[in-house]
């Protein structure tokens, strides 16, 4: 048995912040362990939103009056917010998106049709979502770029012999996740960063499900780029941030064209761009959204992102611990060192079955391929369960799994 | 697998069987044992052409006209879309064209199915429906 008795982390307290956790599902307590798809919103970030809406909307950068200045200081707050969430060099450095997808998407195509040519090569991981995929075979098909795929060994960890051995004169990008949302994989984005660094290719890391488990320290990784969504760390959907080395985000063409986004426009005299971090921000970015997440990471902080690793990891080695007493279970992702993401299949027991009925006992998990067909795959598997903790989940609710899941199985087997 | 003289008839009869159940564990666990009924499918109607999109499961449906009547076989590799299976076999198979295409899908409501199986749950099972209809309708034109 797990013990969590030494931790600090008031889960109780911790849980009052945050109203859905008291709903009930099919007339029982929600059981919530989706988080690796969608976090859930604390009060304080919901209230974020409203206050925006309720004392100070206004579009942001450009009005004289008092509610488009109070927009804009709160807009611009977060950005600070983030530079130190990720440990970033300068605020001009964070650049806000609609989201993870969204930063890759901007990276691939305003550095890679600017920098790429045909027969130069990005590697990517066989770990990746799918988002850290296709936007780079977009490019292969359009512009010859070809694309390696870093292997990986029987738990899920990065093969980094092979890797090395992918690297060639023509490498120019490596295309990796902090951790892996399938299958829970931390990988060693340091060492990783070193060696493409060593090759003179660039790093584009995606964060997604790191940001809500892990201490991010973009310097430390010395990473070139780097992605997150706010939605899965406590903050509101649509908003996503790219952080960005100055240097390259300077050279860097835009991608998307509009306001914000521009120094002078003229049809005389070629149009000029502003400066980074506005030159990608094209439009009116989600203001309220992104005010929202500044809460949310301060809620993260205000607990400390090492004392939320401390308590997921309590959680993940219980469900582990479980789950492992369950016959026929087998637990897809058993990398050494995982964030609190526990992906599995059973023997006689399709996952689309388990995720159905396990929902009718209030226990959300997911279920599928997870958007990362390819690792699966060399998983010899099609689809699988995953359940995956946040701050709030506690021992008690990794039993009720555990025991629902079993009933479920009864019924399945 | 036809007893039911007519598919309005096997709706009926599906809906009397499911409210005898008061809770969906229930219903879920008679949708699976009907799905264990459910007739051998041959492997080698296993393949693409007759594979049913849009479901978290392998689903494959073949089907044959014998000139008066449409017989439906379906497989999957999930429980409860095996069971589901063998509730749209009940209704729908070993029928003329014409009586599925005047038969509106009701057990889908009176059985509670749109909203505990909704097409978001992405259970195949208005996929699956959407094929009977399209192939009754393309027989029963032909």
């Amino acid at each position: 048995m797990t013990d969590f008795s030494d931790l600090m982390l008031d889960v109780v307290k911790v849980r009052r912040d945050f109203p859905i956790l008291g709903r009930q599902v099919h007339d029982k307590p929600l059981v919530y362990l989706d988080n690796a798809a969608t976090s859930q919103t604390p009060h304080q970030v919901i209230a974020a939103l409203e206050e925006v809406y309720n004392r100070y909307n206004a579009n942001i950068h450009r009005g004289l009056h008092t509610l488009a200045d109070e927009a804009t200081a709160a807009f611009e707050a977060t950005r600070d917010t983030v530079r130190e969430f990720i440990n970033a060099a300068e605020r001009r450095e964070i650049i806000f998106t609609r989201g993870t997808t969204e930063a890759i998407n901007l990276v691939a195509n305003a550095w890679g049709r600017s920098e790429l040519r045909e027969g130069d090569e990005v590697l990517v991981s066989r770990l990746e979502h799918h988002s850290n995929i296709v936007p780079w075979q977009l490019l292969a098909t359009q512009l010859g770029v070809v694309v390696k795929v870093i292997p990986i060994d029987e738990r899920g960890v990065l093969d980094l012999a092979a890797y090395r051995d992918l690297f060639t004169s023509r490498t120019r990008l490596v295309a990796v996740n902090h951790v892996s949302n399938a299958c829970g994989t931390v990988n060693p984005v340091i060492e990783l960063t070193r060696i493409a660094h060593e090759y003179g290719a660039l790093v584009m890391i995606d964060g997604a499900q790191a940001a809500p488990h892990e201490t991010i320290d973009v310097q430390a990784i010395g990473a070139d780029f780097y992605a997150f969504s706010g939605h899965k760390v406590y903050g509101p959907t649509g908003v996503g941030v790219l952080y960005g080395r100055a240097e390259l985000l300077e050279a860097m063409p835009p991608w998307q064209g509009g306001g914000e986004m521009i120094d002078q426009v003229s049809f005389e005299s070629p149009t000029t761009f502003a400066a980074i971090p506005h030159k990608f921000e094209a439009g009116t970015p989600p203001i309220a959204e992104v005010i929202a997440l500044g809460k949310a990471l301060q809620w993260v902080s205000g607990i400390g992102m090492t004392l939320i690793r401390a308590w997921e990891q309590r959680l993940l080695a219980h469900a582990t611990d479980e789950l492992s007493r369950i016959d026929g279970l087998r637990i897809i992702g058993t990398a050494p060192d995982k964030a609190a993401v526990i992906s599995f299949v059973v023997d006689g027991a399709h996952a689309q079955d388990i995720g159905l009925l396990i929902d009718q006992l209030g226990v959300a998990i997911r279920t599928g391929h997870h958007c990362a067909q390819p690792l699966l795959a060399s998983f010899g598997v099609e689809a699988t369960c995953r359940a995956s903790f946040a701050a709030y989940n506690t021992p008690e609710e990794v039993d009720i799994f555990v025991e629902s899941l079993d009933k479920v199985l009864g019924m399945l087997r | 697998m036809t007893s039911s003289p007519s598919p309005q008839a096997a709706q009926e009869e599906l809906a009397d069987e499911f409210a005898m159940f008061d809770n969906w564990m229930d219903r879920y666990q008679y949708i699976i044992d009907m799905g264990r009924q459910l007739p051998e499918f041959p492997e080698e109607w296993k393949v693409d052409e007759l594979k049913i999109k849009g479901c978290q499961s392998n689903v494959w449906m073949h089907h044959h006209f014998d000139g008066e009547r449409l017989h439906f076989s379906a497989i999957s590799d999930a429980a409860i879309v095996s069971g589901l299976i063998a509730v749209l076999m009940r209704i729908y198979d070993g029928r003329q064209p014409t009586e599925i295409t005047a038969t509106a899908p009701r057990f889908l409501e009176d059985l509670g199915l749109d909203k505990h199986l909704s097409p978001t749950r992405s259970n195949g099972l208005h996929a699956m429906l959407g094929r009977i209809y399209d192939i009754a309708e393309e027989e029963a034109a032909a």
